[in-house]
């Protein structure tokens, strides 16, 4: 497994894309940093690039990137490998090398400009977006054989979560105000991952009761500690559940 | 060595294998001809555990493979069409394939000579012609000695130097009692090496015959010629009935 991983790094540090996207974020970081001297309002433009940036270039870089290695897959499984090693070796490798390029491009620059404890869970959210989002490409992969409606799905997923899931919760807001609907956002927010993202930053930012209305919710309801770690355990289930599933589909799977 | 019994693959409604019973032994070299879409890379892909087979058995070394892994120690794999991550070179996907390969401590590199790759050892994957990575293919099925050898299309793409090396190569290691299986479209690259010929149409087992065998029933000399008579059906019925006598 670890000899898999390692040459998946191999290629993929040296893969044009990682670097570019490495230092696109790097260019805004530094420049939306630059902007304000208002450490909390340069992180809240940090976390609004993360989230938008962060999931849509992870699920689809990955999920390319899983197809493209299709052949390669197949010489790999015809070594005496374990299916589950092999997959769970290239998802290493591929979530490794896009952490380490929004490290490198959010994390650094971040850390020198502004150094808080916000900042830390700007970055843990943006790891976590990364990790989640690229388990969802796996699950893409082993879930369609053909490569276009692969990535056809990978963009539907990234949009759902970062668009269209938001628009759905005002509607349903809107629809059930004359009841409490309080609580049950609170369950409808877990199921998006970039909605807990947002919210583990802003749980430690002070402007959350400014910034909408499930950060206010969070707060108000679990206060930051607890709203912190049950938001982490959401990301957890969020990376690991797709990941069985991806594994147990795969070990069925025709290549 | 090989024991296929009455497999059978779908995919959706089509049946890509159709109650298909094979047995290969050492010392063997068999041609698995027939169609495009015959099924003849469905049935590779089900010996390797690529593919999983929906009614069947394949019993190699006496042992059933479903669920296993470790049997493909014993097999080379050279594939169809041989991608590889793009940015590795040549040096760095022999290294890991040996790296993955631990059990393996003693390693056949008269290809990777033959094919003068260390001189190209720092190209990257992506630089390379298909031929080359076609022979980088070669190399990887040869370079752990192991018992099978699976070929898909081998000299589909290789220059007829390095098809005659790869040739002489089979011919040798099946003189050291390899089993070897390949399928190819370039009948003239098979004649020589063939012992057995397998031929598959949609999905179903026409006919398994030895080489000899065929030449006394179709009275010809060349593998075209040969097959070219079966496909026209002058023969069929006579080669399905002939006793199966390998």
């Amino acid at each position: 497994m670890r000899t898999i991983i390692k040459y998946v790094l191999f290629d993929l540090l040296r893969n044009k894309t990682i670097i570019v996207y490495a230092l696109i974020l790097a260019a805004i970081t530094i420049s939306v940093s630059g902007m304000g001297d208002n450490a909390s309002k340069g992180l809240l433009s940090l976390l609004n690039i993360t989230l938008l940036f962060v999931p849509i270039i992870s699920i689809l870089f990955s999920t390319i990137y899983f197809f493209n290695s299709v052949e390669f897959t197949e010489l790999l499984l015809a070594q005496p490998i374990r299916r589950k090693t092999m997959l769970l070796a290239q998802y290493a490798g591929i979530a490794i090398a896009l952490s380490i390029a929004y490290l490198a491009g959010v994390g650094i620059p971040v850390c020198i400009l502004y150094y808080t404890a916000a900042t830390i869970t700007l970055l843990v959210s943006g790891l976590f977006l990364t990790l989640i989002f690229s388990a969802l490409a796996l699950l893409i992969f082993v879930l369609f054989k053909d490569k276009t409606k692969g990535i056809g799905a990978a963009i539907i997923t990234a949009l759902f979560f970062t668009l269209l899931f938001d628009g759905l919760l005002l509607s349903f807001i809107y629809s059930f105000s004359d009841y409490p609907v309080d609580k049950p956002l609170l369950g409808l927010i877990s199921l998006n991952p970039v909605d807990l993202a947002r919210v583990l930053v802003l749980l430690q930012l002070d402007v959350a009761v400014m910034m909408g209305y499930s950060g206010a919710l969070f707060k108000k309801f679990m206060g930051s500690a607890t709203g912190s770690i049950y938001t982490v355990i959401c990301m957890l289930c969020w990376t690991v559940i797709p990941l069985i599933i991806a594994a147990r589909v795969f070990k069925k799977k025709d290549i | 060595m090989i024991e296929i019994t009455q497999l059978t693959k779908t995919f959706r409604k089509f049946k890509a294998l159709d109650d298909i019973s094979l047995h290969f032994e050492r010392g063997q070299t068999i041609s698995l001809l027939g169609p495009n879409g015959s099924g003849k890379t469905t049935l590779i892909k089900s010996i390797l555990g690529l593919v999983i087979p929906g009614k069947g058995t394949i019993k190699i070394n006496g042992a059933v493979i479903k669920d296993q892994w470790d049997y493909r120690s014993q097999i080379g794999y050279m594939p169809q069409i041989g991608r590889y991550p793009e940015n590795m070179t040549i040096g760095q996907v022999i290294k890991m394939l040996k790296e993955i390969r631990k059990d393996c401590k003693r390693y056949d590199e008269e290809l990777i000579e033959g094919f003068n790759i260390p001189a190209v050892q720092h190209k990257t994957m992506r630089s390379l012609s298909g031929g080359t990575r076609q022979k980088v293919s070669a190399c990887l099925a040869f370079l752990f000695s192991p018992e099978i050898f699976i070929l898909d299309e081998p000299t589909a793409g290789l220059d007829p130097v390095a098809s005659e090396l790869l040739k002489d190569k089979i011919i040798k290691e099946r003189a050291n009692g390899k089993l070897i299986l390949i399928t190819s479209h370039v009948l003239s690259d098979l004649d020589d090496i063939t012992s057995h010929i397998v031929y598959l149409q949609e999905g179903k087992l026409l006919l398994y015959k030895t080489v000899e065998e065929l030449k006394k029933v179709t009275g010809q000399e060349k593998l075209n010629k040969i097959i070219a008579a079966i496909m026209q059906k002058n023969h069929p019925k006579e080669c399905l009935h002939y006793e199966n006598n390998y």
